[in-house]
């Protein structure tokens, strides 16, 4: 039911979403977690569980889901709320492969703007090639493929995508992960942390979810929420001119 | 084929009704949808387009249904009335990446085409954001027109256009239509369309109004009754007098004044000024009451 990657669509979305300007803005959060390394890595030059917790906690739940949140609910959200999307679905560009494209731009450059930088960072960290930097960078690929996956399909289904998708982060992952562990089968961030740990094996993560649990429930997720932003870009429909 | 059928096609919002029960065929040539802002016109167009579902009743372009059938734009263009478009691209990599989303054999030559139509080869290399909004509608219209489409839907194309361009365009669009394109476009200016070749459809609050050539609809909305509001300083004297005149159809006294109907509004106006001296009555104030084209839209509503 998924129709192919196309190219055009991926260039024009990767113009529009990663112009200069936005480039400069999204690469800040990444340099604050590479510097913050850096300044602990000086600080405390002997390995202690400071790595774990700011690559872990910082990086998954603050840099990844933002990151993801801003990308993800540009690629096709910003068309949509100024309109220009017109031009692209008045083609007979299949409607799968308009998600596909925009979700696969848009999940690249999530992995360039935060799995690149916690590899890095991890291995600045652990001093060299670790369980951890590999976990790590593991797990933030997952990441910035599923949180993608959603944040686009919230991005079909709502104008107010940043915001729906800021509660889903701060209030649903952030506030409730921590008291229902029913939460956390349904939290892309405890699916990233559990791929992480499985490779890494570091208590400090705070994983919740076993291997198995977090890649199923992960793919679920992935394919369920951008089969359900194609079937709502089929159909698209202009707002009237409800007088 | 490149026919657009409609069949009581409504299109409602909640309670409000965009689209009330149109039905109407539109053949090869150019169409004018024409009507106040608000009475549907693009409601009507994008649900031809398939970017609305009919609330109720058929629509067909081509003999297939536009809604949830991205294949229908193979042989459809549309040009939106919103002026958006990938500002950051240049005019001719625009059109020419809808070339490529269209897949064409050869996207090069159907660019240099699409762009030598609406005459835009000079600022083809600029980017959109530098165009004026006369250029940004024509290269809207060659991104539309870079599959050679059978039927081309624009949406207030004349939006924002002068004169010059605006006789271009349409000289344009009635090249397409005589080459046996179906053309649907609308307005919201019964001059705008004034040398459209085809037929015009008027809307008014989401029916279908009035349809025929332009000289008809123009006959229409000549010939209606003028009504005017007189304010002067003895109105029961001045509607005496005004009745009795044959330009006049009717007058009625009201807190605002005088309204006064006439069939024809010149003779009531050089009329007016001798028999207020004559009476000795000071005017006041002259008002037209329905000169504003939804008045003239109503008028054709009721006829």
């Amino acid at each position: 039911m998924f129709g192919a990657f196309n190219g055009v669509v991926a260039s024009i979305t990767l113009r529009a979403t990663i112009g200069r300007k936005r480039a400069f803005l999204l690469a800040i959060p990444p340099l604050i977690l590479i510097l913050v390394t850096l300044a602990l890595k000086l600080a405390h030059p002997s390995l202690t569980s400071w790595p774990s917790k700011v690559l872990g906690d910082f990086g998954f739940s603050v840099v990844l889901p933002l990151t993801a949140l801003i990308i993800g609910t540009s690629v096709l959200g910003a068309e949509i709320d100024d309109g220009s999307v017109i031009h692209l679905l008045a083609t007979p560009v299949r409607r799968s492969s308009v998600i596909i494209s925009k979700f696969a731009v848009a999940a690249v450059a999530t992995m360039v703007f935060v799995a690149v930088p916690e590899l890095l960072a991890g291995l600045i960290a652990t001093g060299g090639m670790s369980k951890l930097a590999v976990g790590l960078f593991a797990g933030a690929l997952a990441g910035s493929v599923i949180y993608n996956a959603l944040f686009v399909m919230i991005s079909v289904l709502t104008t107010r995508a940043v915001a729906v998708g800021l509660i889903y982060v701060l209030a649903w992952e952030g506030l409730l992960g921590n008291f229902a562990s029913g939460v956390r089968q349904l939290s892309v961030g405890q699916y990233s942390l559990g791929i992480a740990n499985a490779i890494a094996r570091n208590p400090d993560l705070n994983a919740r979810l076993s291997l198995a649990t977090a890649v199923v429930m992960g793919s679920i997720v992935t394919a369920a929420t951008l089969a359900l932003a194609t079937r709502r870009l089929s159909s698209f429909s202009i707002k009237g001119e409800a007088a | 084929m490149s026919t657009i059928e409609l069949r009581s096609v409504s299109r409602w919002y909640g309670n409000v009704v965009a689209v009330n029960d149109i039905t109407m065929t539109i053949g090869p040539g150019v169409t004018g949808l024409l009507g106040p802002n608000g009475a549907g016109k693009s409601t009507l167009l994008h649900l031809v387009a398939g970017f609305l579902e009919p609330s109720r009743g058929h629509l067909t372009v081509g003999g297939v249904a536009s809604w949830r059938n991205p294949g229908i734009y193979r042989t459809v263009g549309l040009v939106p009335e919103r002026e958006s478009v990938y500002a950051f691209l240049t005019g001719q990599s625009f059109v020419r990446a809808t070339a490529l989303l269209h897949r064409l054999p050869d996207p090069d030559a159907a660019t240099r085409r699409a762009i030598g139509i609406v005459e835009m080869a000079g600022a083809q290399d600029r980017r959109i954001s530098t165009y004026s909004k006369g250029m940004r509608q024509r290269i809207k219209v060659a991104a539309a027109l870079v599959h050679d489409p059978e039927v081309l839907l624009l949406d207030e194309p004349f939006n924002g256009m002068d004169p010059r361009q605006r006789l271009q365009m349409l000289d344009l669009l009635a090249r397409l239509g005589a080459e046996g394109r179906t053309i649907l476009l609308s307005s919201h200016i019964l001059e705008e369309v004034e040398h459209l070749s085809g037929t015009i459809q008027v809307i008014v609050a989401g029916r279908l109004a009035a349809s025929g050539d332009f000289r008809a609809i123009r006959r229409l909305m000549t010939s209606r009754p003028h009504v005017f509001l007189v304010r002067t300083s003895d109105d029961r004297l001045l509607g005496a007098t005004l009745i009795g005149r044959p330009a006049v159809t009717g007058v009625q006294l009201t807190s605002n004044g005088l309204q006064v109907r006439a069939s024809d509004h010149g003779a009531f106006a050089r009329e007016l000024a001798t028999l207020t001296r004559e009476r000795g009555i000071h005017l006041r104030e002259l008002l037209p009451e329905d000169e504003s084209l939804e008045s003239v839209f109503a008028y054709l509503v009721e006829s």
